[in-house]
């Protein structure tokens, strides 16, 4: 049943159409976990409802210390994560002694690759109060006639004690709908840590 | 129809009680292109708010598609009939081309602007029009209604260009409008040709 106040829709399928424009998907915590996956479909998760989405990344901690934290997406609902890609890779750093830097990050960034993007540039550092947080925003990623745009820009506390922020950005060069995206530590595991996906009504 | 419990309102005549917690970020406006020369959001017309109700305002850009190979800008209205305030602003980019070309991050000074009126370029040349290939990003205006203070914006877009090799491109434009005249308009326009189809969206922070 719906609610309708002076001709406007204020409640209808489950759903109200008034009111806050960014919306709690899902939350995943982090337990020694070799990957985090949000997949359409599955646990709340829907890729079809809005046109963009954010993840948040809160104190995401690596099990090891020279792991990067990084992403792929799916086509088939999380049987392969292998789309191409095309991305840039950006990054400052600044480090407790002192020396601070910008410039691209020629080996971090992806030209039509199908493997995982890097979404830090060097080693995170697992010293129990290193971590990294930032947001990843996906663009419409259910149209079929558009590749999938995508910015992260995160910051992290690198094992040799910088801290560096990325900025990461790219497409998902296809036109098919991206339906399942999964986070992953290069080298060991995310040991704790949130990620939260938010639809942007 | 209204809608009271326990003697408070929560919503009438189609909205929902100003009382009513709703969040931080309030959609305000949706526009979608269709061979359209301009997409504007005018404070007081079509339902568009764009005053001092929010301290921030941010627009999402998805999937722009242009009609012809053309650049993305903005401009912004300060009490006249045209989007002609005055703007300083920087303007950076990262891009990296599919045949692993480019991965160059550099500022590029042919696209920044000192006190100028035209629109700021917020894709840094010129996008291609493949039927796959979209402009998709943020445009942050930081307290528009101001009467004391410069307005401040800045823009994290992404796009694709025309070349040998399409160039995936991340631009950074950021700016003043060197006015201290309100701000209460916003237009997004290709600098020539039309924005053949995609979406704005506006949202208010509380």
């Amino acid at each position: 049943m719906g609610l309708i106040s002076n001709g406007t829709t204020i409640f209808d399928a489950g759903a109200m159409s008034l009111g806050g424009g960014m919306s709690f998907m899902k939350k995943l915590t982090a337990s020694s976990s070799a990957t985090l996956s949000f997949v359409s479909g599955s646990g709340g998760v829907d890729f079809t409802s809005h046109k963009e989405y954010v993840f948040t990344f809160n104190n995401i901690h690596p099990s090891a210390n020279d792991g990067l934290f990084q992403m792929n997406v799916s086509i088939d609902s999380g049987s392969n994560y292998n789309v191409a890609k095309t991305t840039t890779h950006f990054r400052a750093y600044h480090f407790e002694s002192g020396d601070s830097g910008l410039g691209y990050q020629a080996g971090d960034d992806l030209a039509q690759g199908t493997g995982v993007q890097v979404l830090i540039n060097s080693e995170m550092g697992n010293d129990n109060d290193q971590n990294c947080g930032g947001t990843l925003h996906l663009f419409n990623p259910s149209s079929t006639t558009f590749v999938k745009h995508f910015i992260s820009n995160i910051n992290y506390t690198t094992a040799n004690d910088t801290s560096t922020q990325c900025f990461v950005a790219g497409y998902a060069n296809t036109t098919s709908a991206v339906d399942a995206i999964q986070f992953s530590m290069s080298s060991g595991n995310i040991d704790a840590g949130v990620i939260c996906l938010y639809g942007i009504n | 129809m209204g809608v009271i419990s326990n003697g408070t309102t929560l919503l009438d005549a189609g909205a929902l009680d100003s009382g009513i917690a709703t969040g931080a970020m309030t959609l305000i406006k949706t526009l979608t292109a269709s061979s359209s020369g301009t997409l504007s959001f005018v404070h007081g017309a079509s339902s568009v708010v764009l005053d001092g109700t929010y301290k921030e305002y941010v627009f999402k850009i998805i999937n722009i598609h242009p009609s012809e190979s053309a650049s993305f800008t903005v401009g912004f209205r300060d009490g006249s009939t045209a989007y002609d305030a005055t703007k300083t602003t920087t303007y950076f980019r990262a891009y990296h081309q599919e045949n692993a070309g480019g991965a160059v991050l550099a500022y590029d000074t042919g696209f920044d602007l000192a006190q100028s009126t035209a629109f700021q370029d917020m894709t840094g040349d010129s996008v291609i029009t493949d039927n796959d290939s979209g402009i998709s990003g943020i445009l942050h205006l930081y307290d528009p209604s101001s009467t004391t203070f410069v307005k401040h914006f800045r823009t994290d877009i992404n796009s694709i260009k025309a070349g040998s090799s399409p160039e995936m491109k991340n631009s950074y434009s950021a700016g003043y409008c060197n006015v201290t005249a309100a701000i209460d308009a916003v237009q997004f326009k290709m600098d020539s040709g039309n924005m053949d189809s995609g979406t704005i969206k506006m949202y208010g922070i509380k």
